[in-house]
């Protein structure tokens, strides 16, 4: 993209390319939304598992089925699917997600709780990891094919490929059982009166957790950094700068780093996605009480209110990472932002 | 292209003391006292580069960029390699700096003011005292200033006085430093390339076909800015395929051919109808140009990896005898220029 | 001056087997691959169904050579039950990626070829997919389904198609409209030779390497999802079903129970990837002179 000098777009232009650009996501995500609203509840209007069933639990036999006729009536499940969509769609467009069968309690507020409780797990990770990640990613990428590379790549591979539960496992046993360090689950000391809880208590139960899943995520975000350094390092510009005399660090901090930032910045928000599905599985490991427990929770007893809400508020999750990564692009690349006349 | 113009020993800038080539380079060169006028800068002798690629199945094969290339470039001249796409030429540049690509096999010898150019002495000596004009734009980064771009090659005083000076040398403005490479046209990306090379102060640059491209006057101005930069008393290496940009500015002509130097002569040799050059192959580019007869020879050159045993420009000869067949001619005196032919006069 | 080739070994064994270049080493890392997936798998088939039977008399046992990875609190062998397990996860796994990877031809073919929206309607379908966490889709795909295997095969192979639909799309465009396939229609060949020709050679390579590279990943989330308790009856010893089971005696200091499944599972899911990984490198005419 060569601007002749005379050539520069106005600035009137620009922000009409941004808010359309704004418009567009917006329109994707209600459209992605409400496809996903669709889908989810006709899935779930066809799945075997009786509501009623899953509400009442073990005593379904004591309940008479004029009882099962009430709950029904009450839980509005004995109309027709359409009528139930357009209503609980309406109750959405209102914020009112239903109510969880599980919790007896606002699927809004079982989210809202849960999810600050995840969000400190997950913040956890995504900064450890993200920063190792990368410092490992760089420096395998300036020592390819030497020992360092090989060590890490093989390291990271193996990583990669390890079950995140497992590695959870490994660790509880480990600190908790062996060692007695770190607490074996739970998100506060049991028994413990929520008054007397304090940040270290949560931080405590947070360690292991956090520690899984940043162990995890480095080798991704490591791999994915060490091959886009060395795609730079392969590039016309890299040549010419060594033709100039710059190496080693020298060279990676004139050059390289900047070049790769971007794309590494944008990796991270990007991998909202596999943050969340590792948060599921850490979260049974420790019994961790996050949204990713709640899911499972959900998943397991037919609690379909809970669940369709999660899957949405899921995807909103993803679809945020994604807009910030975009954002950022926007943001930061001079050749997006300097577009215009100097 | 003056001979007149040449810098005597005693003026010139170099901090090392101008043993001249004459004293390390092997006897048996020492004889072409002609090319001792000016200053050896740099000497390359019998260089060749392979490569290592896999044939169909698991072997490996390799492939002979450049073989037996003999070639000196004096201070205060300008040496034109000229020859056809994929005769090894950008490979030349990049291994005088010693950056080429880590599947390449290198032997030879390379001289460089006298002292053997060894990796270190590479190391050391890229972008101080030997400098690259890169052929592609996308040589600048694209997320840095043209400006800071230059002012990380200024090795000796101020880099924001330096890069000052040289812009203005070029017509560039102090917005253009402040632009991004996308932001910068052909011509202006160009010229930020060359004032890079040259703030690095370096005595030999190497222009690694500086003008496809090029708005005739823009190709103009970076020649006329190689001939100052000789007649300073650096040593240029201009590669090109442009035969009739490098007569113009150049002083002597290489002429390479699939891999290999095969003549060496004053720019001024080419003229008339060709008959003082010596190498058939030298004739016939001269011939081709369409200032003259516009008329090609057959064939092409030979592939990297089916290279003949002999000659290497014998499948294509009109003079070939079974003697060009069976043996590579080495590079010999003729005049006051170098051949690698056994019938050249 | 002499600047010669660097012997590239990537790993310490080579230094032994030093005439061997790159692309040799590469198949002989494929082949113990290849192996130790094999003997797995051997092992699963042919090991006896009565050493995973109950024996109270030989409960919780540690390591040792006659079980060699201990055995459960019912007295089952560790050993034959990871074993088992590991051939029904590799076998869900293989069904599960199978189907995504023709589901994926399909569709990246589809959007690449039969024009623009057919394309965007794809390409809104891959967003839809992606949009939500493989894990947390999953759980709802196995949820619907009730559970078992049909569940997670149906889940798996219903996460995992998007990404390689993106890749072989990329793959289709760039050929199609490349010159050499222009200049081939304009030579008058029929777009039958063109598919046969020109594109299936680039594609080929590209759907057995989307399946050996999609496979650990079916395999672990296949994993996962048993774990947490949507996948097989605990009557079929899958891997996810032994690693929750083993959760439950934790604290007990039974560490055999947990590590030993897991740790054959990632060597499973490792060499599954190097093989997929250095078929790539070979096949990949970008990286295969390296």
């Amino acid at each position: 993209m060569v601007l002749e000098t005379g050539q520069e777009r106005s600035l009137m232009m620009i922000r009409l390319e941004r808010v359309t650009w704004l418009t567009g996501k917006a329109l994707r995500i209600m459209t992605l939304l409400f496809a996903l609203c669709v889908i989810s509840f006709v899935l779930l209007s066809y799945s075997p598992i009786d509501p009623v069933q899953a509400y009442v639990g073990a005593d379904m036999m004591r309940v008479s089925s004029q009882q099962r006729e009430q709950i029904s009536e009450y839980w509005g499940l004995n109309k027709p699917p359409l009528e139930r969509f357009v209503r609980w769609g309406r109750a959405l467009i209102h914020g009112d997600l239903g109510v969880s069968m599980i919790f007896r309690s606002p699927v809004r507020d079982v989210i809202k709780d849960r999810f600050a409780a995840s969000l400190a797990l997950m913040a956890a990770a995504w900064f450890f990891s993200g920063i190792i990640g990368f410092v490992m990613g760089v420096t395998a990428g300036m020592n390819q094919g030497r020992w360092l590379d090989r060590i890490l790549k093989w390291y990271c591979l193996t990583l990669a490929s390890t079950p995140t539960f497992w590695l959870g496992l490994l660790l509880v046993m480990v600190f908790s059982v062996w060692l007695g360090w770190f607490p074996v689950g739970l998100g506060v000391p049991a028994g413990q009166l929520s008054e007397d809880v304090t940040i270290w208590n949560r931080v405590n139960h947070l360690i292991l957790p956090a520690l899984t899943l940043s162990i995890i995520g480095v080798a991704n975000i490591a791999l994915h950094t060490r091959q886009k350094l060395i795609d730079v390092l392969k590039s016309d510009y890299i040549l010419f700068a060594r033709a100039k005399g710059k190496h080693g660090v020298q060279l990676l901090w004139q050059h390289g780093l900047r070049n790769i930032m971007l794309p590494a910045i944008t990796l991270q928000f990007a991998s909202f996605s596999e943050l969340f599905g590792g948060s599921v599985l850490a979260e049974q490991v420790f019994s961790y009480p996050g949204l990713g427990n709640a899911t499972v929770q959900a998943g397991l007893r037919g609690d379909l209110p809970l669940l369709l809400g999660i899957v949405l508020f899921s995807a909103l999750f993803v679809f945020s990472g994604n807009l910030m990564a975009d954002l950022i692009y926007l943001v930061v690349d001079p050749r997006i932002t300097e577009a215009t006349t100097l | 292209m003056n001979n007149n113009k040449r810098v005597p020993i005693h003026k010139m800038h170099c901090a090392d003391v101008p043993k001249g080539a004459r004293h390390a380079v092997p006897h048996y060169i020492s004889g072409w006292a002609f090319m001792m006028k000016g200053y050896d800068m740099l000497s390359i002798i019998d260089l060749s580069i392979s490569f290592t690629q896999y044939r169909t199945g698991l072997r490996q094969k390799t492939m002979a960029a450049v073989s037996n290339l003999n070639l000196s470039v004096a201070a205060g001249e300008i040496l034109a390699l000229v020859g056809s796409s994929g005769s090894g030429k950008s490979l030349l540049a990049h291994a005088i700096l010693g950056i080429l690509p880590s599947n390449a096999t290198m032997t030879g010898a390379l001289v460089f003011k006298g002292e053997p150019l060894t990796p270190e002495r590479q190391r050391a000596l890229r972008g101080r005292d030997m400098a690259l004009i890169p052929q592609t734009v996308n040589s600048l980064d694209p997320l840095m200033r043209a400006g800071a771009q230059v002012r990380t090659s200024v090795r000796n005083g101020k880099g924001r006085a330096v890069q000052k000076n040289m812009f203005e040398r070029f017509g560039l403005t102090s917005r253009d430093a402040r632009r991004y490479p996308f932001q910068l046209s052909g011509g202006m990306a160009r010229r930020v390339l060359v004032s890079s090379a040259l703030a690095s102060g370096a005595r030999l640059i190497i222009a690694d076909e500086p003008t496809p491209g090029l708005h005739h006057q823009v190709a103009q101005e970076t020649l006329t800015q190689l001939r100052e930069l000789a007649d300073q008393g650096c040593a240029v290496m201009l590669i090109t395929h442009d035969m009739g940009t490098a007569l113009g500015v150049a002083d002597q002509i290489a002429v390479l051919y699939a891999g290999t130097v095969v003549e060496i002569c004053p720019s001024s040799d080419f003229k008339d109808q060709g008959h003082l050059l010596r190498h058939p192959y030298s004739r016939a580019l001269w011939r081709a140009l369409p200032e003259n007869e516009f008329h090609p020879i057959s064939g092409s050159q030979p592939l990297q990896d089916y290279l003949p045993s002999g000659c290497l420009f014998e499948p294509r000869c009109e003079a070939g005898t079974s003697l060009c067949k069976n043996e590579r001619p080495e590079l010999r005196e003729l005049r006051s220029g170098k051949v690698r032919c056994v019938h050249a006069s | 001056m002499n600047t010669s080739l660097t012997a590239r070994m990537p790993y310490p064994v080579m230094a032994f087997i030093p005439t061997l270049n790159r692309r040799q080493q590469t198949l002989l890392l494929m082949a113990m691959a290849a192996v130790v997936v094999g003997v797995m798998i051997a092992a699963g088939i042919l090991l006896d169904n009565d050493r995973i039977a109950t024996h109270f008399d030989q409960r919780n046992l540690a390591p040792s050579w006659n079980h060699l990875f201990g055995t459960d609190w019912l007295g089952r062998d560790m050993f034959t039950r990871t074993a088992k397990g590991l051939t029904v996860s590799i076998g869900i796994g293989m069904i599960a990626s199978l189907a995504s990877v023709v589901i994926a031809m399909i569709l990246g073919l589809a959007s690449a070829t039969l024009g623009k929206t057919v394309d965007s309607a794809v390409s809104w379908l891959v967003d839809l997919f992606l949009g939500v966490p493989h894990l947390v889709a999953l759980i709802l795909i196995a949820f619907v389904m009730g559970g078992g295997a049909k569940g997670v095969i149906v889940g798996v192979a219903c996460t995992h198609w998007p990404s390689l639909t993106r890749l072989i799309r990329a793959e289709v465009l760039q050929i199609r409209f490349s010159e050499y396939v222009h200049v081939s229609k304009h030579m008058g060949r029929s777009r039958v030779f063109i598919a046969v020709r020109h594109v299936m050679p680039h594609l080929a390579p590209q759907f057995l390497v989307g399946i050996l590279l999609l496979f650990p990943h079916a395999i672990l989330h296949e994993a996962s999802i048993t774990f947490l308790g949507f996948g097989l009856s605990p009557h079929q010893p899958a891997i996810g079903v032994i690693l929750s089971e083993s959760m439950k005696y934790l604290a007990t200091g039974m560490w055999w129970l947990a590590f030993f499944p897991g740790l054959s599972l990632l060597v499973i899911v490792r060499s599954m990837d190097i093989i997929g990984d250095h078929l790539r490198q070979l096949t990949d005419p970008h990286s295969a002179h390296e």
